[in-house]
C-alpha cells in the first residue's frame, strides 16, 4: 500500500464509493459490509442486554448499571453506528436515508407508546365492557345519559371554568406584590408560596384531609382545623366534604393552593421582564400604581397569562387524584378523569372508561392547540 | 413651562456610596441645558432625580416655585424621553402619544387635536395606527418625542435620546431637536455623553465628573458652549470638550521684558498678550511649572500662513497623518513626560496605563489645512496661534486665574 496509485485509490473510496477503480469499489463494499455488521452487532448487544434486564434472577446492581450504560452509551452507540452505516451508502442514497435513520427510532417509539394506544382507546370506546363486541356509540350515549357521568361532566366544566381563573388571578396578585418586596424577602415569600408545588396532589390531599377532617359530635375532639374553629364558635361539627355543592369548592381550593405557586413564579418572571423604562415612562405620563398595572404591566404579560391559564386548564381537565383520594367521587364530586379511572379499574367497564378517555382527549385538544400556537408566536417574537 | 432649581442636590445610595453631590443649577424658563460627562459621572441620576424616578437624599429641588422633593413623578408635570424610547409595545402610536392625556381625563377631541398636531410636526401622521414594533429606530424616537410634546409639560427631560440611532440619523435628529426647541421653547434638560451633541444643542452645558470621597462634587463648569471651549475651568473640562482633545504639555513661562515666552519640550514660542490677559494672575507664575494647553485647531503649517511669525513656530517630526478631506490631522511626539494629573487619568480611564507605557513622550495632534503636503516621517514647521493658549496649574489642574469648580477651592488656595 506504499505506492502512489493505491494511495489515490484510498482517497476516492473516502469521498465516493462508486467512482473509484476496481480496488476502490471492493474497499467500498467492504466498508458497507463492515458498517452493516457493526449495526447488527449493536442491535444484538441491545437485544441481549434488554433480555438480561428482564431476567428476575440476575444481580440487581448489575442490571441497574447495565440499564444506565444502555441508556447513555447504548443510545449513543446506536446512533453512531447508524450514522456510519448511512455514510457508507452511495452519496445520493445516504442523504435521503439519513433523516429517516435519525428520526426513525423516535418516531417508532412515539408510535408504539403514544399513537397506537390512542387509536386503540378510540376503538375500545366503541366496544362493550370486555372489549369483545362492537357496540357502536352506546358507550357515548351512556356517558351523556347516566346521571353519575353527567355529574362528572358538569363538575369538570365547573372546575375548568373556576380553578384556572382564580389560580391565575391569585398568582398574578402574588407576583405583583412580591415584586415590590426587597430582594431577600421576595425570595423567601416566593419559596413559601411555591412550596405546595413540590407536593404531589395525593400528598396535598392528605394534608387537606386533615384540614377538612370530621368527627361526629361526641366522637372525640375535632382534629380538623376547620371543624375545630367551627365548633369553637359553638356550632355542631360539619362533614365538609359531604356538603353539596360546596364540597366541590372545598376540593378546588386544594388545587388552587397547590398551583398558585406555579402561576406566581411564571408570571413573576414575566412581570420582571417588562422593561423598567416602560414602567417609568408610564409613571411620568401620570399613571397611578393601579393604572400602571392594568394599562401597562398586565397587557405586557398577557401572553404569559394565557399560557399559564391554558396549562392550568389542561391540568384541571385531567385532574383525578385529589377527587379520588378525598371523596372517591362521592356526594356529587366526581370529575371526568376520576370517573374514567373508576370505570376502568373498579368497574372493569373498558368501553365506558375508554369513551370517557376519548371525551377528555377531545376536550383538552383545543386548549393544547391554543397553547402551542401561543408558544410559537412567542418564539417568533424573540 | 417653568424654571428648575437644583439647590445643593445630592444622592447617597442605601449602601453608603455617593453618586451625586452638591449640585447647584438654576435652569431658566425655556432654557436648553445639557448635562454632559463620561459614564458614571452622575448625569443620568441627576436627571432621574428631577423626574422623580430616583429619591433625592440631599438638597432641594424646585420646579417652578414648587418644592418637589416628595412629589411623585406623575404630579411633577414633566415629560421624559428615554434612550431606548420606552414606548408601550401593546399600544398604537396614537395611543402611545395619547396615554398621558387620557390618564389626565382630557376631552377626546382635545387629545385628538394635540396628537394629530404633534404627529404632523414630527412627520409621523402616517404611522399613527402602527405598533412601535413596526417602526424604525428614528420613527420610534419621533413617537417618544411626540409623547412628550402632547403633554405640554413644564419641562422636557431627555436621557441620551439620540444615542441608539445611527450616526447619520443622529445628526439629522439633533438639528430637528434644536428646531423643535426653538419652536416650543419648553425648558429642557438633556443628558448625553457626546460632547458634540452637548455643544450643538445646549444654551448652557454642565460638565460633570464622577464624585470621589475627597471631592464629593459633580459639577465642573456650567457655561455656554463657546465659553466652555475657550475658557475651560480645569484640565478635566479642557480634555473632555473638543475633538480631537486639547493637547497638553508640561512647560513654563519666561518673562523677558515685555515679552513672555512659553518653554516646553525644548521649544520656545512667544505668547500673545491676549492669552496672558485671559489668565489673571499669570504674572506671578512666571518660571513655575505649568500645564500648557493648545487646541489642535490652533496650529497651522507655517508654509500656509502668510508672514508667519518665526517666534511662534515649532518644528516637529510627523508620526502619523489623517486626511479627512476638510482638514488633515498631524500627530507628533514631544520630548516631555505626558501630563498625568487625576483629571487626565479619569478622562483616559483604562487608556491611562497605555499612556504611561508610552514613557517620556507627549502626544500632540495638530490640525492643518488639507492641501499641506505632509506624510509620516516628514519634518514640518507649525505655527501656533498663541493668543488661544491655555495655562493650568499642574497639581490640581485648575486654569490659572479661574474660579475653581465647587469643592476644589481649598486645593487652589493651599
Amino acid at each position: 500500500m506504499g505506492t502512489t496509485p493505491s494511495l489515490a485509490d484510498h482517497d476516492t473510496t473516502g469521498t465516493s464509493s462508486d467512482g473509484g477503480g476496481p480496488n476502490g469499489g471492493r474497499l467500498g463494499a467492504l466498508r458497507t459490509v463492515a458498517a452493516v455488521a457493526a449495526i447488527a452487532a449493536i442491535i444484538v448487544v441491545l437485544a441481549v442486554s434488554a433480555s438480561y434486564l428482564r431476567d428476575e434472577n440476575a444481580n440487581r446492581l448489575l442490571q441497574v448499571l447495565l440499564a444506565i450504560a444502555l441508556g447513555v452509551v447504548g443510545v449513543w452507540a446506536f446512533y453512531w453506528a447508524m450514522d456510519r452505516g448511512v455514510s457508507a451508502l452511495p452519496e445520493a442514497l445516504s442523504e435521503r436515508v439519513r433523516p429517516i435513520v435519525f428520526v426513525g427510532p423516535a418516531a417508532v417509539i412515539l408510535g408504539v407508546y403514544l399513537v397506537y394506544p390512542a387509536i386503540n382507546t378510540i376503538i375500545i370506546s366503541f366496544m362493550d365492557r370486555q372489549s369483545e363486541n362492537f357496540v357502536g356509540v352506546d358507550n357515548y350515549i351512556d356517558v351523556f345519559t347516566k346521571s353519575d357521568t353527567l355529574t362528572s361532566i358538569r363538575n369538570s366544566i365547573l372546575w375548568v371554568i373556576i380553578v384556572p381563573v382564580i389560580t391565575v388571578a391569585i398568582g398574578l396578585a402574588f407576583a405583583t406584590l412580591v415584586d415590590k418586596l426587597s430582594k431577600r424577602s421576595e425570595a423567601s415569600a416566593k419559596s413559601l408560596i411555591f412550596l405546595p408545588m413540590a407536593i404531589s396532589f395525593v400528598g396535598a390531599s392528605v394534608v387537606w384531609g386533615f384540614v377538612y377532617s370530621f368527627r361526629p359530635a361526641g366522637f372525640g375532639n375535632q382534629i380538623g382545623i376547620l371543624n375545630a374553629i367551627w365548633t369553637a364558635l359553638g356550632n355542631d361539627p360539619i362533614n365538609w366534604l359531604s356538603v353539596q355543592p360546596w364540597n366541590n369548592a372545598f376540593l378546588m381550593v386544594i388545587v388552587i393552593w397547590a398551583q398558585v405557586g406555579f402561576a406566581m413564579v411564571i408570571l413573576s418572571s414575566a412581570i420582571k421582564a417588562v422593561p423598567s423604562e416602560i414602567v417609568e415612562a408610564a409613571r411620568i405620563d401620570g399613571a397611578s400604581e393601579i393604572q400602571l398595572f392594568w394599562k401597562v404591566v398586565f397587557p405586557s404579560v398577557l401572553s404569559t397569562v394565557v399560557v399559564v391559564w391554558t396549562t392550568l386548564v389542561i391540568t384541571v381537565w385531567k385532574l383525578f387524584d385529589i377527587v379520588y383520594v378525598m371523596t372517591g367521587g362521592r356526594d356529587g364530586t366526581s370529575v371526568i378523569a376520576e370517573r374514567m379511572v373508576t370505570e376502568f379499574f373498579k368497574n372493569f367497564n373498558f368501553g365506558a372508561g375508554a369513551a370517557l378517555a376519548v371525551i377528555l382527549f377531545v376536550a383538552v385538544t383545543p386548549v393544547m392547540v391554543i397553547n402551542v400556537r401561543r408558544f410559537q408566536a412567542e418564539e417568533a417574537i424573540r | 413651562m417653568a424654571k428648575i432649581t437644583l439647590d445643593d442636590i445630592g444622592k447617597i445610595y442605601p449602601d453608603g456610596t455617593r453618586a451625586v453631590g452638591h449640585v447647584n443649577l438654576d435652569i431658566q424658563d425655556g432654557e436648553f441645558l445639557v448635562l454632559v460627562g463620561p459614564s458614571g459621572c452622575g448625569k443620568s441620576t441627576i436627571l432621574r432625580m428631577i423626574a422623580g424616578l430616583e429619591e433625592i437624599t440631599e438638597g432641594k429641588l424646585y420646579i417652578g416655585d414648587q418644592l418637589v422633593n416628595d412629589v411623585p413623578p406623575k404630579d411633577r408635570d414633566i415629560a421624559m424621553v428615554f434612550q431606548n424610547y420606552a414606548l408601550y409595545p401593546h399600544m398604537s402610536v396614537f395611543d402611545n402619544m395619547a396615554f398621558g392625556l387620557k390618564l389626565r381625563k382630557m376631552p377626546k377631541e382635545e387629545i385628538k387635536r394635540r396628537v394629530l398636531e404633534a404627529a404632523e410636526t414630527l412627520e409621523i401622521t402616517e404611522f399613527l395606527d402602527r405598533k412601535p414594533k413596526a417602526l424604525s429606530g428614528g420613527q420610534r424616537q419621533r413617537v417618544a418625542m411626540g409623547r412628550a410634546i402632547v403633554r405640554e409639560p413644564k419641562a422636557f427631560l431627555m436621557d441620551e435620546p439620540l444615542s441608539n440611532l445611527d450616526a447619520k440619523l443622529r445628526v439629522q435628529m439633533r438639528t430637528e431637536l434644536s428646531l423643535l426647541h426653538k419652536r416650543l421653547g419648553t425648558t429642557t434638560v438633556y443628558v448625553t455623553h457626546d460632547q458634540v451633541e452637548a455643544m450643538t444643542l445646549g444654551h448652557r452645558v454642565a460638565v460633570l465628573r464622577a464624585v470621589s470621597p475627597q471631592r464629593p462634587y459633580n459639577l465642573q463648569q456650567v457655561a455656554p458652549p463657546t465659553e466652555l471651549f475657550n475658557e475651560p475651568v480645569n484640565l478635566f473640562v479642557a480634555g473632555f470638550i473638543g475633538s480631537p482633545a486639547m493637547n497638553m504639555v508640561y512647560g513654563h513661562l519666561e518673562a523677558d521684558g515685555d515679552t513672555v515666552w512659553a518653554v516646553f519640550a525644548g521649544n520656545r514660542v512667544k505668547v500673545d498678550p491676549v492669552a496672558l490677559e485671559r489668565h489673571p494672575g499669570i504674572d506671578e507664575r512666571m518660571g513655575d511649572r505649568l500645564v500648557l494647553g493648545i487646541r489642535p485647531g490652533n496650529f497651522e503649517a507655517a508654509s500656509h500662513v502668510a508672514g508667519a511669525d518665526p517666534d511662534k513656530q515649532i518644528e516637529v517630526n510627523v508620526e502619523v497623518t489623517e486626511m479627512l478631506g476638510n482638514e488633515t490631522f498631524v500627530h507628533f511626539l514631544l520630548d516631555e513626560e505626558p501630563v498625568m494629573t487625576p483629571d487626565i487619568q479619569e478622562l483616559l480611564g483604562a487608556a491611562a496605563e497605555e499612556e504611561a507605557v508610552m514613557g517620556h513622550k507627549t502626544q500632540f495632534t495638530a490640525r492643518v489645512s488639507p492641501d499641506v503636503p505632509v506624510t509620516a516621517g516628514d519634518r514640518l514647521a507649525l505655527v501656533i496661534d498663541t493668543a488661544k493658549m491655555h495655562f493650568f496649574d499642574p497639581t490640581h489642574g485648575v486654569r490659572i486665574g479661574a474660579t475653581p469648580p465647587p469643592g476644589m477651592e481649598a486645593m487652589v488656595q493651599s
